[in-house]
C-alpha cells in the first residue's frame, strides 16, 4: 500500500522488463516454467470467485486461464493463479508477474494504446448497470437523480456514469468509488450508495450470491456496453496469436458439436476436419508453437465455450444470466460469439 | 596540531612521515566518497535508461499531456481551481474538469484532513497522555487501554472498522432526521447547522457580530483580568450587533430524498478517515506527551506544590509549557506520518490525492507520470509541515537553555 513500496516494484519490474531479451516470446517463457500464471479476479461470481464452501476459484475467466494451460502445457492444472484488482491488473501484465489476465475486463481505446495491452478476442458482452434495494422502491434509472452511485475504483463505469449524469443534467448526483466489488456490495447493503453501478453480470452475481437476493433490484437500464475480453503484454504476436486461437478453438468446438461428453467418440472419426482441428492427424498447433492437439487439450480440461458458460453463468448456477438472445449466443443463433474458419 | 613540540625531546615518531601518511589518508578519503558519489550517479543514470528503455519497448511514452485533457469522471468532495476571467478560484469539480483539476482536487482532500487531523490528534493526544499520569484510576486505565489498543493494530484494518461498522451503521437519513433535530448524523454523512449571512445583513453589523465573537474566543486564552475586559467588549460588540440587526442566522440541514442540504458536511468515508487517523496518531503523541512530562525533573512538580498550586495548575502553567518545547520535533514526525496515513482513504473510497491518482493512470494509462507527481506532491506536503514545526521550534526554544 505504501508509495515507496510501489514505486520500488514499479522500478525494478521495468528494469526486470528492460533486461529481458527483446525476442523472447511470453509463450517460450510459459512453456520453459512448466506453469501458466494467470491473472483473475477472486471476488466476481461467475467470472473469478473464490467459491468459500469449495474453497475454489471457479469462473468464466478461471476455466479460461484453465483452458490456456491446458492447450499450451497440456495440463489444465498447471496455473498459477494471481489475483489481480480493477486497478492492478494491467501492471500486472506490464511487469510480466502474470502471463495472461483474464478478470472481467473491458476492451477499449485507451487500454491498447495508453496502457499497451493487446486484447485477445471477447469472451463476453456485458452492460453497465444499475442496482438498488429494493426497499427503496426505485423502478428505473430516472427516478435517482441526486442520489449516490458507487461503483470500482479504476472501472470504465467511473466515466460511464459521468457521462450519463452529464446527458441527464443531474448535478447533485455523487460517484463513490471502492477498491473492489466486495467492499462496494457491503457499501450498498449497508445504505450508504442508493445505487451500485458495474457490470450487469456483476450485480446479478452479486444479489445472486447474498442471502436474500429479493433485497436487490437490478433496474432495466443499460448505461453502456462492455464487451470483456482476456488480455497480454503488447508487441508479442506469438503469444497473442496462440492464445487468440485457443480462444477461438472453444468457440468453434462449440459450434462444431464438441463437447466433453462427445470428444473421445469425435477422434474417432474419419472426417478430416475434426481430425486436424482435434489434432488427430495433422493440426493447428505447431506453427502457432503450440501442440498439435491443443484444442483437444483445453475441450477435455474445460470443454467448449458453451459448457464453459453453462457451468458458470447458467441457469444452475446463483448468477443465472440468459444466453439466448443476447450477443453471448453462437453467431448462428444470432449472437455474436464467432470464430473464424478453421480450414 | 602537534607543532608545538618541536622544541622539546624527540618524538618517538617521524613528524614529517605522518603528516604525510595523514595527507595520504585524507586523500584516499576524499576519493573514497568521490567514487561513491560517481557511483550513486551512475546507478540513477543506469536506472533512469532502464526505464525509459523499458517505457519504449512497451511503446509508451512519457508525456505530461494528459493532465490538460478532460477528465471525465465526477468526485464525490472536494473543490479545485477553475479560472472564471483571470483570477483562480474555488469551485466543486465536475466531469469536463481537467485531470490536473482532479489532482488538485484530490491535494485539496488530503490537505483538508491532514490539516484537521492535526489539529484533532493534537489534543486528543495530550488529553490521553495527561490521562496516562492522571491520579484517578479510572481515567488512567482507560488511556492506557486505549493507547495500547490502537498502538498495537494496524491502522488499515482501524479505518475499515470506523467505516463499515461505526460510520455506516448509522441510521439511514430518513430516520435520522426526525431524530436530532438540527443536527443529522446519519450514514449518508454528518450534517451540522452552521451560520450564514443573513438576508439583507449590513456590512457594519457583520463586523461587529465578527469582532464579538472574536473577542470571546480572545477570552478564552488570556489572564483572567484582560479576560473580564475583551467579555465586557464582546458583549458591547454583539449588543450593537444585535441593535443594527443581527447579521447571521443559522443555516439547518433539511433532508431530502437522497441527502440533506445546507448546514455543512461530512461525508461518511471522511469522518471514518478523520476517526482513523485522529485516534491513531493521537495514541502515539499521548506516548511522547506522557514521556515528555515524566522526563520533566520532580523538583518542578514539588515546588509548584510548594508554592500552593493545585495538580491542575501545576500541569497546564508549569508541566505543559515545558513539556510542549520537547515533544515539537517528535509531533512534527508524527504530523508528517499523519499527512501521509491520509492516502489509506483510498480503502475506503474517500477521495483523497492517491485515490484520485489511481482512478487517472487507469483512465488514461499514465501510471509513472502520475505517481511521480503524486510523490512530489506528499513530499512538498511533508517538507512545509516539518518547516512549521521547525519554525514553531525555534520560536519556542528561544531563551531556554535545554
Amino acid at each position: 500500500m505504501s508509495l515507496g513500496k510501489l514505486l520500488a516494484a514499479g522500478v525494478f519490474a521495468t528494469i526486470g522488463l528492460s533486461m529481458n531479451p527483446a525476442s523472447a516470446s511470453v509463450l517460450d517463457t510459459v512453456k520453459e516454467r512448466g506453469v501458466l500464471h494467470c491473472g483473475t479476479d477472486n471476488t466476481a461470481p461467475g467470472f473469478g470467485y473464490l467459491n468459500t464452501k469449495t474453497g475454489q476459484l471457479e469462473g468464466l475467466d478461471v476455466d479460461f486461464c484453465k483452458a490456456v494451460a491446458a492447450a499450451v502445457l497440456g495440463d489444465a492444472t498447471k496455473v498459477k493463479f494471481v489475483t489481480v484488482t480493477d486497478k492492478s491488473r494491467f501492471d500486472a501484465v506490464l511487469t510480466n508477474q502474470v502471463d495472461v489476465v483474464f478478470a472481467h475486463t473491458t476492451l477499449k481505446p485507451a487500454r491498447e494504446s495508453a496502457i499497451s495491452v493487446d486484447f485477445l478476442p471477447i469472451n463476453f458482452y456485458d452492460g453497465t448497470g444499475i442496482m438498488v434495494k429494493s426497499e427503496i422502491g426505485v423502478k428505473s434509472l430516472d427516478e435517482l437523480d441526486g442520489a449516490t452511485f458507487c461503483t470500482t475504483q479504476g472501472s470504465v463505469t467511473e466515466t460511464v456514469l459521468a457521462s450519463a449524469f452529464k446527458a441527464k443534467g443531474w448535478t447533485t448526483s455523487k460517484v463513490l468509488t471502492y477498491e473492489n466489488l466486495e467492499k462496494l456490495f457491503a457499501a450498498l447493503g449497508s445504505g450508504r450508495c442508493d445505487a451500485m453501478s458495474t457490470d450487469k453480470s456483476a450485480l446479478a452475481a452479486w444479489a445472486g450470491n447474498s442471502p436474500n437476493p429479493s433485497d436487490y433490484v437490478i433496474l432495466p437500464d443499460t448505461l453502456d456496453k462492455s464487451p470483456f475480453a482476456g488480455f497480454v503484454v503488447a508487441n508479442d504476436s506469438k503469444w497473442r496469436n496462440a492464445l487468440r486461437w485457443i480462444t477461438y478453438g472453444l468457440f468453434q468446438a462449440e459450434e462444431s458439436g464438441v463437447t466433453m461428453a462427445k470428444l473421445d467418440e469425435l477422434m474417432k472419426s474419419d472426417d478430416p476436419f475434426f481430425q486436424k482441428l482435434l489434432g488427430v492427424n495433422g493440426g493447428f498447433g505447431k506453427d502457432f508453437g503450440l501442440p498439435d492437439d491443443f484444442i483437444q487439450q483445453a475441450v477435455r480440461a474445460v470443454g467448449n465455450y458453451g459448457e464453459i458458460y453453462e457451468r458458470n453463468l447458467g441457469p444452475d448456477t446463483t448468477m443465472y444470466l440468459e444466453r439466448k438472445g443476447t450477443p453471448n449466443a453462437l453467431w448462428t443463433e444470432g449472437g455474436a460469439i464467432y470464430s473464424p474458419l478453421w480450414n | 596540531m602537534t607543532v608545538q613540540q618541536q622544541t622539546g625531546p624527540q618524538p618517538r615518531f617521524d613528524l614529517k612521515a605522518s603528516a604525510w601518511s595523514r595527507r595520504k589518508k585524507r586523500i584516499k578519503h576524499d576519493l573514497l566518497q568521490i567514487a561513491i558519489i560517481v557511483a550513486m550517479v551512475g546507478i540513477l543514470i543506469a536506472f533512469a535508461l532502464a526505464v525509459r528503455n523499458g517505457l519504449a519497448r512497451h511503446g509508451i511514452s512519457f508525456s505530461f499531456d494528459y493532465l490538460w485533457q478532460a477528465a471525465g469522471f465526477d468526485i464525490s468532495e472536494g473543490k479545485t481551481f477553475s479560472w472564471s476571467g483571470s483570477l483562480p478560484n474555488l469551485t466543486d469539480f465536475t466531469a469536463a474538469d481537467s485531470n490536473a483539476q482532479a489532482l488538485i482536487t484530490g491535494l485539496f482532500n488530503t490537505i483538508k484532513v491532514a490539516v484537521l487531523g492535526i489539529i484533532f490528534s493534537t489534543i486528543l493526544g495530550v488529553m490521553l497522555g495527561v490521562g496516562r499520569l492522571s491520579t484517578n484510576w479510572l481515567v488512567r486505565q482507560i488511556s492506557f487501554g486505549v493507547i495500547e489498543f490502537v498502538r498495537n493494530t494496524p491502522l488499515l484494518i482501524q479505518l475499515v472498522f470506523w467505516y463499515f461498522a461505526v460510520v455506516l451503521q448509522f441510521p439511514p437519513l430518513a430516520a435520522a432526521a426526525k431524530l436530532y433535530g438540527g443536527f443529522i448524523i446519519s450514514q449518508q454523512g454528518t450534517y451540522l447547522p452552521w451560520p450564514v449571512l443573513a438576508e439583507g445583513a449590513t456590512i457594519p453589523s457583520a463586523v461587529a457580530a465578527s469582532v464579538g465573537i472574536a473577542l470571546v474566543f480572545t477570552a478564552l486564552f488570556v489572564s483572567a483580568k484582560l479576560r473580564i475586559l475583551a467579555l465586557v467588549a464582546a458583549f458591547a460588540a454583539l449588543a450593537l450587533a444585535i441593535g443594527l440587526g443581527f447579521p447571521f442566522v443559522l443555516d439547518y440541514p433539511v433532508a431530502n430524498r437522497f441527502r440533506a442540504s445546507g448546514g455543512i458536511a461530512i461525508s461518511p468515508e471522511m469522518a471514518a478517515l478523520l476517526l482513523a487517523i485522529v485516534v491513531n496518531s493521537a495514541s502515539y503523541i499521548a506516548e511522547i506527551v506522557r514521556g515528555a512530562i515524566e522526563a520533566v525533573n520532580r523538583g518542578q512538580w514539588e515546588a509548584a506544590a510548594a508554592l500552593g498550586l493545585n495538580r491542575r495548575d501545576t500541569l497546564s502553567d508549569i508541566i505543559l509549557p515545558q513539556v510542549f518545547r520537547v515533544v515539537l520535533p517528535s509531533l512534527g514526525n508524527q504530523y508528517i506520518n499523519l499527512s501521509k496515513n491520509t492516502a489509506l482513504g483510498i480503502a475506503i473510497g474517500f477521495p483523497e490525492l492517491f485515490n484520485i491518482y489511481g482512478t487517472i493512470a487507469n483512465q488514461t494509462g499514465r501510471t509513472l507520470e502520475g505517481i511521480v507527481i503524486v510523490m512530489v506532491a506528499y513530499l512538498l506536503l511533508s517538507w512545509i509541515i516539518s518547516a512549521v514545526v521547525n519554525f514553531a521550534n525555534s520560536r519556542l526554544a528561544m531563551g531556554t537553555s535545554r
